[in-house]
């Protein structure tokens, strides 16, 4: 229907935060009825032009037609109104509160609650059997699968009665299954006249699900397509701006003798509930291990409980001696004494102190090393500051600047100043959580390279990612994670994601090792 | 202890009790929409000034509360520009009013009265009068009960009864009403409530303002309730007492309700070294006695209290996330 | 908002907030009738007029500069302590004890079992409301104010039950003996020349000795005593472990255990050094000018400390020079109560005012200096 008015019409859209020009002169065009892909990498812009088109952000320039009609979103009640609505990556939900109380929140009908409770459970219900959208109306937030909570979400936007759905990197948390099954509810929403706007960075998804996809590339719109008749390397192109290589070169593994071994590993988390239900595995000098899993499903207890970070029981041998796992022996400094390294999941609250400077950051851990004392009771801060500067030359880290506080820089950077501290410590053992999140390509192709070279060493590797692509192409041995135990070791080249994609969702392959 | 000392230091219980009371609800207005206040202390004492100073110049006691209220509303204003509007640190917002307030109620007072930074005593109709309830005296007779309705029960004034009232109502106002819902909403999670299309600084600010008038409340009953005029430092870390209570109470109503009349009884009894002597027979120092409440408060809050989770979005300003 | 220069950060944020402050007290002043002007007047020429008035000045200074520094001390740790107050108090306790009953031959021995014992009180008195924080999560800002109304009541035991003299009706100890008396500024040899008293004419007055005759203040050896504890503090923040851990465990608590720093070891460490901090102000106030034990004897100063440590952007010289501008207002508003009707408690109403504009408001006065900095185009817009 070329000549029907589109759904959505973004002209000229600008909009900066301080000197960062998250959007510049971006327009878009979404025909009705269409699922439409908006691809990019990490801070390409893409969550804050549609935070812009929810009411979230306002727009320093450009224009907003919704079906035709130029339309002022200046907060999200206007957008609500003008019949949109948006999944956010991070769930806006309240935790302690009900299925039903997070779906009237905003738009209750009167000062009490009992007739919206009422109205909003008979409306849940049909919502629910129409899109294959089953929640129990009752239950808390809480107590909630993250598939689950993301159905609120949608069932929030359509009791809102929105006709245009955003959806911000939805299966960022989601096993491939439950993906699918997302996937199958947008297409019922298509089919019922919905207009979808779908972010994400991954290029399987648009292929998938997606009929039109724009490109945005540091904050400009570079390209808008047909989805079939495009491929994912153009998309890969357009996305960088240059050709990448999909693929991480790296030579065949040379598995040496056992240096870490975890036997029927525990955790338990604050409130008592089990995290960590028996693991066991063993790692050999020279071999990445990765560890792959939908988040949740204790691959951060597992790094936790490895890097000293927090108690657990059962016993992990590392160089033929016991680790201890509770009590005062069990903290990240004497882990790293002992020899294993820890990049950890979160940099920006676990692995960087963002307030302290970059060479404050450079000795986070080991500020205890005999080389950063100056006497018995002082540091020697010229040391350190030194130190940095050589290891910022090393990794590349720009600004190479060792006074610029760890949040002045990017992501990218943030996270080569964490692998430069915990590579060049020299480990045995290097604990790998997301190393690439929130990263820019150009770091990661470094990062990546920079663990493989660990590995040509002879050092042994534990990788945690929730990308696939990254655990398949990185290593030498899979691990599956679903429910706190490990579902079955897999030989990368040996498998594929459909079979990694089964595990994840719990369902067995034969039995674990 | 007989029967009548009981019914005594129930009754002072319920005196002392309210200001607690009515603090703590204030408290927790502010903190389940995610603003926290430990400037509950320095908004009573303005209440308790600004109230006997204008019910002392007009002689009404209704005039003198609504200037009680104004005066804990302004402060409460300031709080919620430094913690909304500047997304400064709410504590420390806190702890500053308080000290304006320690100094300023003190200053006024002595410019008004000159009699050494407390007000002209209050008396007839400058004053909160008790109420007896229907029956109270014709039902004395009745054994046990009887005497508990006339003693403890009955003959308090109105404030003390607005105060019981506010119990249920707030309740009600928190899990049964639109607002109540969008509050608890805002203390939790104030992105789900910005995202909803509802303003968080508005919710907030309401919600710093209903702190603003129970304070209000507090500090008049104070001054022109449970004393007749205000005088330095009077509400003498009720504030902070209250705010124990609301961390006991876990920031429920009821159990608002039943922590502050314990925290009453326990000021009740730092009272009456008389039967606490009786009941330990020990000779206890009188220091000791003005200090009971505060240790229980400690007490109360390292070994009781077991695990209290206050609102998620507690002490946060919000800022939207980029 | 604009991101400002680092001098205007450093600056004038504290100086613009210091000029709101004053300027809402002069409203203050105003409203109850009073001149804001001659206020300023009668407080300059009080604690700056003269060298008496420095002397005194100088001598509050000394106090808050330890308040001060135990507040930033605890700041670093993500500590609110409140509870200064009450440590100085204690420490109180532990220099008269000191002073009362092992006093040395020579005063700076006793100096330094007084310095000893001021600390390990006030630090033992901050230590409760840190292992109840540390252990049961006891929120720390209502155990150390909770701890402030305790330590009232305690020493009001200790004073008139234990330490009282019989005889005495006051609430407070003997009087020290002279030979544990510190040497004040008017003892010192060439500084002493400042206090030199003149008569009329401009000549020096002489004693019956036929010596020069110094006027008498209260500031003392331990402003010097103050001035080492502002870079023993800056040393320890900035450039040793413990405070590299301290700093770290503020920032983000989080963090913590991934560089194998203990929770509890940084909470319990912190506090009691702020505690020590708190409590080893009385060597000035008790050992240094009242020379017994009073009660109430930390005379606020313990939240004052508050306000000199936000004032300071929490930083030792920033502590200072905040510490000595309250001594100003500290001596000032004395002033104020001797020579006008205006009440000693405008004092307190300043100190409030501080902290609410250097503390809670920063970001209103950065925004205002950021509309200021910003080009031209922005200020159209205004700040967003």
């Amino acid at each position: 229907m070329p000549n029907a008015i589109p759904a959505i019409e973004l002209k000229g859209i600008s909009k900066s935060f301080g000197p960062v020009q998250a959007n510049r002169d971006i327009n878009i065009s979404v025909p009705k009825g269409t699922i439409h892909g908006i691809i990019g990498e990490n801070g390409a812009g893409k969550s804050t032009l549609m935070s812009i088109l929810y009411g979230f952000y306002k727009a320093d320039a450009g224009e907003i037609l919704i079906n035709g009609t130029l339309t002022a979103i200046p907060d999200s009640q206007s957008a609500i109104r003008a019949g949109i609505g948006m999944v956010f990556q991070h769930f806006k939900l309240v935790q302690n509160f009900t299925v039903l109380e997070n779906v009237i929140l905003g738009v209750e009908d009167g000062p009490l609650l009992k007739s919206s409770l009422s109205k909003a459970r008979r409306v849940l219900a049909d919502l629910s059997r129409e899109y294959e959208l089953d929640v129990n109306p009752d239950a808390l937030i809480e107590d909630l699968s993250v598939g689950h909570q993301q159905r609120v979400e949608i069932l929030k936007a359509l009791y809102r009665q929105a006709d245009i759905l955003i959806l911000d990197e939805p299966t960022g948390v989601l096993t491939p299954d439950e993906a699918d099954h997302l996937f199958r509810i947008l297409k019922g929403l298509k089919d019922q006249g919905k207009t979808i706007i779908l972010i994400t960075h991954k290029l399987r998804e648009i292929m998938e699900a997606t009929d039109n996809v724009s490109v945005m590339r540091r904050g400009t719109m570079v390209g808008n397509v047909k989805t079939a008749e495009t491929s994912p390397e153009q998309l890969a192109e357009l996305m960088v701006g240059r050709k990448v290589l999909l693929e991480v070169e790296k030579g065949t593994a040379t598995p040496g003798e056992i240096v870490l071994k975890v036997e029927n590993l525990r955790v338990r988390d604050e409130a008592g509930v089990e995290r960590l239900k028996g693991i066991s595995f063993e790692l050999r000098k020279g071999e990445i291990l990765g560890i792959a899993g939908v988040a949740g499903n204790g691959q951060s207890e597992l790094l936790a409980a490895l890097g000293g970070i927090h108690a657990a029981s059962g016993r992990v041998t590392f160089k033929g001696g016991d680790l201890p796992l509770t009590g005062a022996g069990a903290n990240g400094r004497a882990r790293r004494d002992a020899g294993i390294g820890h990049i950890p999941e979160d940099r920006q609250s676990l692995g960087l102190i963002m307030d302290f400077t970059a060479w404050e950051n450079m000795a986070f851990g080991y500020h205890t090393l005999p080389k950063y004392q100056k006497n018995l009771f002082e540091m020697d801060n010229n040391a350190i500051r030194q130190d940095t500067e050589a290891k910022m030359a090393m990794y590349d880290v720009r600004p190479p600047i060792p006074t610029l506080a760890a949040k002045n820089f990017s992501g990218g950077n943030q996270q080569k100043i964490v692998v430069a501290r915990e590579i060049e410590s020299d480990p045995e053992v290097l604990l790998v959580g997301q190393p690439t999140r929130g990263v820019d390509i150009g770091a990661i192709e470094f990062i990546h390279k920079e663990i493989i070279a660990l590995r040509d060493a002879g050092k042994a590797i534990l990788l945690v990612s929730v990308e696939l692509d990254e655990i398949l192409s990185l290593s030498d041995r899979i691990a599956v994670m679903f429910d706190g135990q490990i579902m079955g070791f897999k030989d990368p080249e040996n498998t594929n994601e459909r079979e990694l994609g089964l595990l994840m969702a719990g369902v067995s392959g034969g039995a674990a090792k | 202890m007989d029967y009548a000392t009981l019914l005594q230091i129930l009754d002072s219980t319920i005196r002392l009790g309210i200001p607690l009371l009515l603090a703590c609800l204030a408290g927790l207005y502010s903190e389940r929409a995610g603003i926290f206040d430990i400037g509950l202390e320095g908004k009573m004492l303005m209440a308790a000034m600004s109230s006997a100073t204008v019910a002392a110049l007009t002689g009404s006691v209704w005039i003198g509360l609504a200037a009680g209220i104004a005066g804990s509303m302004l402060f409460a204003l300031v709080h919620g520009l430094a913690s909304i509007t500047f997304r400064g640190n709410q504590l420390i917002s806190g702890v500053a009013l308080n000290f304006v307030a320690s100094g300023i109620t003190v200053l006024i007072a002595q410019s008004i009265f000159a009699q050494g930074g407390r007000t002209a005593p209050l008396e007839g109709g400058a004053r909160f009068l008790p109420i007896d309830l229907p029956f109270a005296e014709a039902l004395q007779g009745v054994p046990i009960l009887g005497p508990l309705y006339y003693e403890v029960i009955s003959g308090h004034s109105i404030l003390v009864y607005v105060g019981l009232l506010l119990v249920p109502l707030t309740w009600f106002v928190l899990y049964r009403t639109r607002y109540g819902l969008r509050l608890r909403a805002v203390g939790e999670n104030p992105a789900s409530v910005d995202t909803a299309g509802v303003s968080v600084r508005n919710l907030r600010y309401s919600a710093v303002m209903i702190t603003g008038v129970l304070c209000g409340l507090a500090g008049a009953y104070m001054a022109c309730g449970l004393q007749a005029g205000f005088g330095r430092e009077m509400t003498a870390g009720r504030g902070y007492i209250a705010l124990a209570a609301l961390i006991f109470a876990k920031w429920r109503p009821w159990q608002a309700l039943g922590a502050t009349m314990l925290f009453g009884f326990f000021q009740a009894l730092a009272l009456r070294p008389d039967v606490v002597e009786a009941v330990v027979r020990v000779k206890v120092p009188v220091p000791a006695l003005d200090a009971l409440p505060y240790i229980l408060t400690v007490v109360v809050l390292a070994g009781l209290v077991g695990k209290a989770i206050p609102p998620r979005a507690g002490g946060e300003p919000y800022v939207k996330e980029r | 908002m604009t991101k400002l220069p680092t001098w205007a950060d450093v600056v004038l944020v504290p100086v613009i907030s210091l000029l709101l402050a004053a300027f809402f007290a002069a409203i203050v002043l105003l409203a109850i009738g009073q001149s804001p002007t001659q206020a300023l007047t009668v407080m300059v020429n009080g604690a700056l007029g003269s060298a008496y008035g420095w002397g005194y000045t100088l001598y509050y200074a000394t106090s808050f500069v330890f308040t001060g520094l135990a507040v930033i001390i605890a700041f670093h740790g993500g500590l609110f302590n409140i509870g200064g107050e009450g440590q100085a108090m204690l420490g109180g306790l532990g220099v008269a004890l000191v002073c009362l009953y092992l006093p040395m031959p020579h005063w700076s021995l006793t100096l330094l079992l007084a310095m000893g014992a001021a600390m390990i009180f006030g630090g033992a008195w901050a230590a409760v409301p840190a292992y109840l924080q540390a252990k049961r999560g006891s929120h720390i800002v209502i155990t150390t104010i909770m701890f402030n109304y305790i330590a009232a009541a305690l020493m009001i035991y200790i004073l008139v039950n234990i330490l009282r003299p019989d005889g005495s009706m006051d609430p407070a100890s003997a009087r020290f003996s002279d030979a544990v008396g510190l040497p004040k500024f008017h003892d010192i040899p060439i500084l002493q020349d400042l206090f030199l008293k003149y008569d009329a004419e401009g000549a020096l007055k002489l004693g019956k000795d036929g010596l020069p005759s110094y006027q008498r203040v209260p500031a003392n050896v331990t402003f010097f005593i103050a001035l080492a504890a502002c870079v023993g503090v800056w040393r320890l923040l900035w450039h040793t472990k413990l405070g590299y851990e301290i700093r770290a465990f503020g920032k983000q608590e989080k963090a913590a255990n991934y560089a194998g720093i203990s929770s509890f070891k940084i909470i319990m460490v912190a506090m009691i050094l702020s505690g020590a901090f708190s409590g080893l102000m009385a060597i000035n106030n008790v050992m240094g000018q009242a020379e017994r034990l009073l009660q109430n004897s930390a005379e606020g100063a313990g939240f004052i400390g508050i306000a000199v440590a936000l004032m300071g952007r929490n930083h030792p010289l920033g502590v200072l020079l905040a510490a000595i501008l309250f001594g100003f207002l500290y001596q000032g508003g004395a002033s104020l109560g001797l020579e006008t009707t205006i009440p000693i408690e405008l004092r307190t109403v300043l100190q409030g005012l501080v902290i609410l504009f250097t503390g809670a408001l920063d970001i209103m006065v950065r925004m205002m200096l950021g509309w200021f900095f910003s080009p031209r185009h922005a200020q159209a817009k205004g700040a967003a």
